[in-house]
């Protein structure tokens, strides 16, 4: 009974008819997932190990591989992205249940609070990189000026590379707060009340109540946010495009964008292919990482 | 039912058989990149609707596509799958590149007529530079620019300078950058992101060096002229506190000269026309500082000819290349762009005659033709000006000295170069 609907082709009460119905109804899902994810995929490896530069009828090689380790560039994007990953997702998660709380209470003006929260993720990312750009610019930008206002000479944001990457992160945290809120708001409102009623009776602290209640009951959100952000912080580059193009001198290069400048910049398809099968490996011990230990630990009602 | 249905598709096929028949049509895709955006798309429609009603039988698709990074990849992918694409504007510095993908065929082959090859003899020889390889013509120029100094008049003034007289040599350069430094303007502005290889060819030419050779398979990023050119940029931020210490931004930087933050700016004529426009205060565009000699990078882009294509649809390409470059449409062009006109018959027409008295500025950029030299490209292109972006952000930032900087990248650029010798 298990597999019926699921597996089909596993189904032996299976009528013929509705066997092929059932491979019909999968088809155009099936079509797409392997045309757009699993025999790239699978091409992606292959090129990795089969290819060189323009060269593909080369056999088998190391090449690309062994590039990967003496390529300087490649240790500083990784370490880029390890800092952007623990900063960024920890940060946005942070905030976005900080704004999900303060807004989750009957207050005047409720609405336009959570709108004018929501909408660095409706705006599309290059459109916004493009309004950053000049929040950052140092002459004539947002950031400078107000710190001008208190007599301070301000920061070329971008353009030094001890502050570039943070300054790519804090556009990111911006981005992703507001998205996450969501999810944590319709989480919250899904807590029963009298759960919080039965603590107050009790004489719980507000800090009890958090910790005790809200957040362990918020844990499959927060797992779902977690995961999410972690793809994120892996997958969105777009920024990068306007922001500082990786630079100066790639301080600000992150793992996908590396991939693209290899892959679209300077034709390097074989040591890009290299490169994403890397990220895919990062993102599937992650991924284990994530589901294997962390959920386990998380509380389901 | 099934018959009817197969009579009317058959109709159809006569149909659309027969109509086809009756144009007889050449069709073109062209890739362009639009670098500065908006207007520019309007100017280039406006070219190819002209052409097409001279040429009826010859029918063009313009497919405009980002940067010209972006052009090139969606044309080469488009060529890659199969999808027709005869010509294309793309970077000038790309043909090493091209050359190695075997995309493109060079416009000697395809001239034949000896009016065919007067044109090709007609263009500024500095242009050419960038489109030639062993002596064969593979791009021609069409959105040619160099970098020119914009400066405010105004604000010299205000300095106590002559607002006719912008800096000639380095040391005036640092000289009238102090007097125009004060606490809310900066003396000078050089882009540093963006495109920093390019703005970096202009310092070098200036100190007498060149990046690489004609054959595209050699760099000279060490050698001590090179190195310090980089060190008097760096200077500009670091001693001479005339400009911003550390990068400086390309997309903004007009925003800046307009908004009066800095005196003076580097930039592509490609901006002379928006900067007119904007510019609420009175400005001068001049040649850049002469350092041991004048000079500036030529840079923008080339058309190139597609090798996947039928003699017919190269015989309409090169139609085409010819119309866009002949002399009223490259005056045209100049004066609606800022980009200069690619030829001296150009600047004989009388309209850009007249553009050219009217307002000076349009004419600096090919009055620098004569000082300029060829834009960095080599084989692996985008890597080699990578590996260059990298190391003047590198020194400009103060991670690295100078020579570090640029012999670390000159070492890896031999490492990638060895290949193409």
């Amino acid at each position: 009974m298990l597999g019926k609907g699921i597996l089909p082709f596993f189904d032996i009460h299976m009528k013929n008819k509705q066997y092929i119905q059932a491979w019909l109804l999968l088809l155009p899902a099936l079509i797409l997932l392997a045309g757009f994810t699993h025999i790239p995929t699978i091409k992606t490896i292959w090129r990795s190990f089969f290819s060189l530069g323009e060269n593909t009828d080369i056999g088998f090689v190391w090449d690309n591989y062994e590039f990967l380790i003496i390529d300087d560039v490649l240790w500083q994007v990784l370490g880029n992205s390890f800092w952007y990953l623990v900063i960024t997702v920890p940060a946005s998660i942070v905030i976005a249940l900080a704004m999900a709380m303060w807004i989750n209470r009957h207050m005047p003006g409720r609405s336009l609070l959570r709108l004018s929260y929501f909408t660095p993720t409706v705006l599309p990312m290059i459109s916004v990189a493009n309004i950053w750009l000049f929040f950052y610019s140092p002459e004539i930008g947002l950031l400078n000026s107000i710190l001008g206002l208190f007599g301070h000479e301000g920061y070329n944001w971008l353009g030094d590379p001890d502050l570039a990457l943070y300054s790519v992160m804090a556009m990111t945290i911006w981005k992703e707060a507001g998205f996450f809120m969501i999810f944590y708001l319709a989480a919250l409102l899904g807590i029963r009340p009298d759960l919080y009623q039965a603590a107050r009776v009790e004489g719980s602290s507000e800090a009890n109540i958090f910790f005790r209640i809200t957040l362990p009951l918020l844990m499959p959100t927060t797992l779902f946010i977690l995961v999410n952000a972690i793809l994120n912080a892996f997958k969105m580059v777009d920024h990068l495009f306007i922001l500082t193009k990786g630079g100066p001198n790639n301080a600000s290069n992150l793992l996908l964008y590396y991939i693209y400048e290899n892959a679209f910049s300077f034709f390097e398809t074989s040591y890009a292919a290299a490169l994403t099968v890397l990220l895919l490996a990062i993102l599937v011990i992650l991924a284990v990482m994530q589901f294997g230990v962390l959920e386990r630990r998380i509380h389901y009602r | 039912m099934f018959k009817l249905a197969k009579k009317i598709a058959v109709a159809g096929l006569v149909a659309t058989g027969l109509t086809s028949m009756a144009h007889a049509e050449t069709k073109l895709t062209m890739y362009y990149p639009v670098a500065v955006g908006g207007p520019l798309t309007k100017i280039v429609d406006g070219m190819i609707e002209e052409f097409e009603t001279q040429n009826p039988d010859i029918d063009v698709e313009a497919i405009y596509a980002g940067n010209y990074n972006d052009a090139r990849i969606k044309a080469l992918a488009a060529l890659k799958s199969g999808q027709p694409a005869q010509l294309s504007v793309m970077f000038s510095i790309d043909v090493h590149e091209l050359m190695d993908l075997g995309a493109i065929v060079p416009f000697d082959d395809v001239v034949s007529t000896d009016e065919d090859k007067a044109w090709l003899d007609s263009f500024y020889g500095p242009l050419m530079q960038n489109g030639k390889v062993d002596g064969k013509t593979y791009g021609v120029p069409f959105q040619r620019s160099t970098i020119v100094m914009y400066y405010n008049k105004d604000m010299f003034r205000k300095a106590g300078l002559d607002p006719e007289k912008a800096p000639s040599s380095w040391a005036e350069l640092v000289d009238m950058g102090k007097k125009l430094t004060t606490e809310d303007q900066w003396g000078a502005m050089i882009p540093s992101t963006g495109y920093p290889y390019w703005m970096f060819g202009a310092f070098t030419k200036q100190n007498g060096e060149i990046l690489m050779n004609q054959a595209g398979n050699e760099t000279y990023f060490d050698k001590a002229g090179v190195v310090e050119a980089l060190d008097y940029w760096k200077s500009l931020g670091e001693e001479h506190k005339i400009m911003p210490a550390g990068t400086i931004e390309w997309g903004t930087l007009r925003q800046n000269f307009l908004e009066q933050k800095t005196a003076m700016m580097w930039h592509s004529t490609g901006n002379l026309t928006a900067v007119k426009k904007n510019a609420s205060f009175d400005f001068g565009v001049a040649k850049l500082p002469k350092g041991k000699e004048l000079g500036s990078p030529t840079g923008g882009g080339n058309f190139y000819l597609f090798k996947k294509s039928s003699d017919e649809e190269k015989q309409a390409a090169l139609k085409l290349v010819k119309f866009m470059t002949s002399p009223d449409q490259a005056a045209n062009w100049s004066i609606a762009t800022g980009y200069m006109g690619v030829s001296q018959a150009s600047y004989d027409t009388s309209e850009l005659k007249q553009y050219v008295q009217d307002f000076p500025p349009a004419a600096v950029a090919r009055d620098q033709l004569q000082h300029a030299t060829a834009e960095l490209s080599t084989h692996k292109a985008g890597r080699v000006r990578k590996l260059l972006d990298d190391a003047i952000q590198a020194s400009l930032t103060g991670q690295m000295s100078s020579e570090e900087a640029l012999q670390k990248a000159q070492k890896q650029a031999e490492n990638i170069l060895k290949r193409y010798k």
